[in-house]
């Protein structure tokens, strides 16, 4: 039988603001319980909340970026519940149905997988105050409170059911990371909470309605989406191979064990009782300051990687590595305007440097090299000062000390030696000291020479130009020096 | 009248409020003698009316996005009913368990 | 220095550091509070000791020459649902019995800044719900006119106080008339202000989109002072509003010459005591004889004013008082077994019944399928009130009327029928709807019993209210009366 997969997502991420979204309480993560708390974000009587003018500037940024229709007027509502992480037993947010709509709606991302390219639609962006967080000890006979979560501003983001497998609901997370952290308005990060993630499955036979769907929760990472929603597309495929029909519920993600459960069965639907929120006035967006959030906006990835390609000439495959963030592709144009060797740096970027940005667990940011450090190694070794071979060294260096590349190969001696009065002592001490490579060489067997020319890098300390090395055996040698 | 024990119990419910036999009773009636008064309400036409969702007419006011300071861990320790270690501790909160 | 009591503080001030101390000033407040409390019952938590250590370091700041703060030595009486910083705050319930806020509300602050005595917290209606004071938590509180009579509420204990000289004046809190209806009970002054003109940060709130703070006081002139302190833009409160602040006092001199008057006829038909109707008009005719121009006006929507009222109001209470639940702060129950009975059982045992009803009123209003017919009806409804309110501004200046249909009632009088209770405030609730300023004078008796009249303004026009009810205490001395109680 031949279904198709339908999921949606149901994402909040985490604001990037100092303070939470109705007061002066710090956002800072991991301090001691309830030491970033006041009267409004624990809901004590007589406190009223007050809206982070930020907060709602990062809100409209995302809707840009997400190509949403920003709505003139929006308004907060209450979403009463009841539950120990909710002071106030109701949490401020924005609803869809009530007489204003929220922050922004109808929007899209473009996503990319296996070269299959997936516009999918977003429902609606809106702002909400995040819940504290419960921890439940060993003994089992008690939780605990945290209210320092409790107000930090979120985002809602909810798409429509256009995403039609669980790698492109994997992809889809990655570039909304990246298109949101290129904005600066979150980090997007599963693994830290930045960023949360709820799914939406159901399958059909192609042409036909959407079919019944079940909620997924808990899925804490890229990796557990990805499973989970595997796992719940298996599931539902096996229940209806089987005649049986899918049952609309919430599901548990239990990452121990690789499958989803159905959660213990509330007694009837919440009636969350949706009403304006009265303690907090509608947030007008005027054309003027639309605008002005419009031209603080950097360029989008997509955007980026294009205007490399064709500014730089790079490959497509190179460019989409170099705008994976924000921060690489600007440490690659400033490297780039400093040296004008974009493939080179390119190169140098996306080889060795990632390999020790991954080995270390480091981003990019946090290096002490600079771009135009990284240029001045590329300089020195297309200029012939170093060989390609000591440059990956003196890149460790640079990399591990803040160091400049000059100023290490003066410091260690390594300039490239290309007198060739030098080098043929080496070469005909090598020759000498050789005889038996020497006559495989002569005998034809090419191979050797690898060997010949390796023992003069070997008694130059690697600094010989290893295409000087090469040409002067061969002369000595007299072979052909044009391979 | 709409307002009927069964419905009596399911708004006690969404307001966690535990209500005797007897207080479900005198609710119900009292609740239905309320609603009934108020249902002159409906007399009005209030056709393409806008209701009042705010008594005043101000838009955006806000906050800068400055950290001022938090309350001390003490003070919230002191006025939960049960405290541990700087959290508030109540019964246990059963997560999604089979 | 007993005969301090009973004197506004505008007369008392000029003396102040040199007739006497403010020790002595507060000291007199403290045992006529004493004195008649075990009569009145106006407190729930006397601040005794602090009151006498913030009178003698402002008597040490006079010695040392230092002018003094608007409020100096005015001993108060704040209302039990206002934040006060180490002080406990009940709003009357058990559910916050042991209660003790770690921040003063900002109305509460700037009294203290401009350096009024605070004596205690006072008694009121459960989380300001009710209209005679009966539904406290702990005790009812008595009208000091008659002490088997109600004093009015929800701010019965403010009025009560400030009636029998237990406070020289004090804060409440108005959603429906419960700083306007208990000060007419109890022959004392009392306003509402516009709402947005007092900041709400620190009042426990009841019903967001209605609840104000206002003051309470022997005449107009104490209260406009008052009111010049506490009000003002509050960036804690995004519905306080950014207008500036008139002088209130330099405003109450102007007369009324040439001010029009309107007269709601629906203010004036059924249900309204012969007798105050009797007063109300006798305080009309003497603004009439004071220069004002008065007209017949109509405010055809008020029939439908209570049900709006209770429908808004009790939908938003049902949500504020959500967080009443035993988890954070306040009372927890004994029997919480686990996270369900935690709420529900805190909840019974900490609400009276008249919170609870109106909880479940409010969500029944907003609960899926009943919104649209309930609380949006409701607030559609206000938009017309609103309405009818400006179309008479258009014609008069101010609004006057009763401020309660009757004189008084006895205790355990109206108990036993919610609607009956809620009727009571069915000339002042309509006030608070179109978030009118709203201020109520004593003007007369009957049976013994004061009588209000209540004048409404434009909105944020408090000036124009307090001169025509300062114009009219000027003519009157309904105001100079001091309650039986005292005179013993």
């Amino acid at each position: 039988m031949e279904f198709e997969t339908v999921i949606g997502l149901e994402i909040h991420v985490q604001l990037l603001t100092q303070s939470k979204m109705f007061c002066g309480c710090s956002t800072r993560f991991g301090a001691p319980p309830n030491t970033q708390t006041c009267p409004v974000c624990l809901g004590l009587p007589g406190s009223l909340p007050v809206i982070n003018r930020r907060a709602v500037e990062l809100g409209l940024r995302a809707a840009l970026v997400l190509n949403c229709t920003v709505h003139p007027t929006s308004q907060f509502h209450r979403k009463n519940y009841y539950y120990p992480d909710l002071p106030k037993n109701y949490q401020i947010s924005q609803y869809q149905y009530l007489e204003h709509p929220p922050l922004g709606t109808d929007g899209y991302l473009d996503v990319e997988v296996d070269g299959v390219r997936r516009r999918v639609g977003i429902r609606r962006v809106h702002l909400e105050e995040d819940t504290g967080k419960l921890v439940h000890p060993e003994d089992g006979t008690v939780s605990w409170v945290d209210y320092n979560r409790s107000g930090v501003p979120l985002m809602e983001i909810v798409t429509y059911p256009d995403l039609r497998s669980p790698q492109e609901a994997k992809a889809f997370l990655l570039k909304l990371r990246q298109v949101l952290q290129y904005a600066e308005v979150s980090t997007g990060r599963m693994e830290e909470g930045t960023l949360r993630c709820d799914a939406n499955v159901s399958l059909r036979r192609p042409g036909e309605p959407l079919g019944t769907r079940t909620e997924v929760k808990n899925m804490n990472s890229l990796r557990s989406v990805e499973r989970a929603l595997s796992y719940e597309v298996a599931r539902q495929r096996e229940v209806l191979e089987r005649g049986g029909a899918v049952v609309q519920e919430t599901r548990h993600w239990d990452e121990r064990r690789g499958v989803t459960f159905a959660s213990r069965s509330k007694e009837e639907a919440e009636d969350y009782r949706y009403f304006p929120e009265p303690d907090l006035v509608p947030v007008e967006v005027t054309p003027e300051w639309l605008e002005e959030i419009r031209r603080t906006l950097p360029e989008l990835p997509d955007a980026r990687r294009d205007r490399l390609m064709a500014q730089y000439g790079l490959s497509r495959y190179d460019a989409e590595l170099l705008v994976q963030t924000r921060a690489t592709a600007d440490f690659f144009e400033a490297a780039v305007a400093a040296h004008p060797s974009p493939k080179a740096i390119a190169n140098w970027m996306l080889g060795d440097l990632t390999a020790y940005l991954n080995e270390h667990n480091l981003e990019i940011e946090q290096l002490r090299t600079t771009p135009s450090q990284l240029a001045e190694l590329v300089r020195l070794v297309e200029d012939g000062t170093i060989s390609g071979r000591i440059a990956k060294d003196v890149l460790v260096e640079m990399l591990q000390t803040g160091e400049g590349a000059r100023s290490i190969v003066d410091r260690r001696g390594l300039v490239q030696i290309a007198d060739e009065k030098a080098l043929r002592e080496t070469v005909d001490a090598v020759i000498r000291d050789h005889p038996e490579p020497v006559k495989d060489v002569q005998a034809g067997k090419e191979k050797a020479i690898a060997f010949l020319v390796g023992q003069v890098m070997r008694r130059t300390q690697g600094r010989a130009n290893p295409a000087l090395v090469q040409r002067l055996l061969r002369e000595r040698l007299g072979l052909p020096t044009g391979s | 009248m709409r307002i009927t024990p069964e419905v009596v119990e399911r708004v006690a419910r969404l307001s966690r409020l535990e209500l005797t036999a007897e207080e479900i009773a005198t609710f119900t009636a009292q609740l239905s003698s309320i609603l009934e008064y108020f249902a002159r309400l409906d007399r009005l036409p209030t056709e393409g009316v806008e209701p009042t969702s705010h008594a005043l007419r101000i838009t955006n006011v806000f906050r800068d996005d400055q950290v001022t300071p938090s309350l001390p861990v003490e003070d919230v320790v002191a006025m939960a009913p049960q405290a541990h270690e700087g959290f508030v501790v109540v019964p246990r909160v059963l997560e999604a368990e089979e | 220095m007993k005969e301090l009591v009973g004197r506004p503080y505008h007369e008392l001030r000029p003396r102040l550091g040199k007739d006497f101390s403010v020790g002595e000033l507060v000291e007199a407040y403290l045992q006529t509070l004493e004195a008649l409390e075990p009569h009145v019952r106006a407190y729930l938590t006397v601040t005794a000791e602090e009151a006498r250590q913030q009178a003698r370091a402002l008597d040490r700041r006079l010695a040392a020459g230092e002018s003094l703060p608007p409020l100096a030595g005015m001993p108060v009486a704040l209302k039990d649902n206002l934040c006060t910083r180490g002080v406990r705050t009940t709003c009357g319930s058990r559910i916050l019995e042991s209660f003790v806020p770690p921040y003063d509300a900002t109305a509460v602050r700037r009294l203290r800044e401009a350096g009024a005595v605070v004596l205690g917290k006072t008694n009121l209606d459960e989380f300001a719900m009710g209209s005679s004071t009966e539904n406290s938590g702990f005790f009812p509180t008595r009208n000091p006119w008659d002490l088997d009579y109600v004093p009015g509420g929800s701010s019965g204990g403010s009025a009560a106080a400030v009636a029998a000289g237990e406070a020289l004046a004090a804060l409440g809190s108005d959603t429906g008339g419960s700083i306007r209806q208990p000060a007419s009970l109890c022959g004392v002054v009392g306003l509402k202000p516009t709402y947005g003109r007092v900041s709400r940060y620190g009042l426990v709130a009841f019903a967001s989109s209605l609840d104000q703070i206002g003051p309470l006081a022997l005449d107009v002139h104490d209260c406009a002072l008052v009111l010049q302190v506490i009000s003002g833009h509050d960036p804690h409160d995004s519905t306080s509003v950014d207008l500036p602040v008139p002088d209130f006092a330099a405003a109450l001199e102007g007369g009324v010459r040439g001010v029009r008057v309107g007269l709601p006829t629906e203010f004036f038909g059924e249900g309204l005591q012969p007798e105050v109707r009797q007063a109300v008009l006798d305080a009309v005719r003497v603004l009439e004889g004071l220069g004002a121009r008065v007209e017949e006006v109509h405010l055809p929507t008020l029939e439908y004013a209570l049900p709006t009222y209770y429908l808004i109001a009790c939908a938003e209470a049902s949500s504020n008082l959500a967080r009443y639940d035993g988890v954070a702060y306040g009372y927890r129950s004994p029997r919480a077994r686990d996270l369900y009975t935690l709420y529900s059982r805190t909840r019974a045992e900490g609400f009276g019944p008249e919170v609870k009803r109106r909880i479940m009123l409010g969500t029944f209003a907003l609960s899926a399928g009943y919104y649209e017919g309930f609380y949006k009806k409701a607030q559609q409804v206000r938009t017309l009130v609103r309405r009818d309110f400006d179309r008479c501004f258009q014609e008069v200046d101010v609004l006057a009327a009763p401020t309660s249909p009757v004189a008084g009632f006895r205790l355990g009088e109206r108990t036993a029928d919610p609607l009956q209770m809620y009727l009571a405030d069915v000339y002042t609730i309509p006030v608070n709807l179109a978030g009118l300023p709203g201020i109520s004078v004593p003007c007369g008796f009957a049976g013994g019993l004061p009588v209000g009249l209540q004048l409404v303004g434009r909105p944020f026009d408090e000036a124009t209210l307090l001169r025509v009810a300062h114009a009219y205490q000027q003519a009157t001395d309904w105001h100079r009366r001091r309650c039986p109680l005292r005179r013993g």
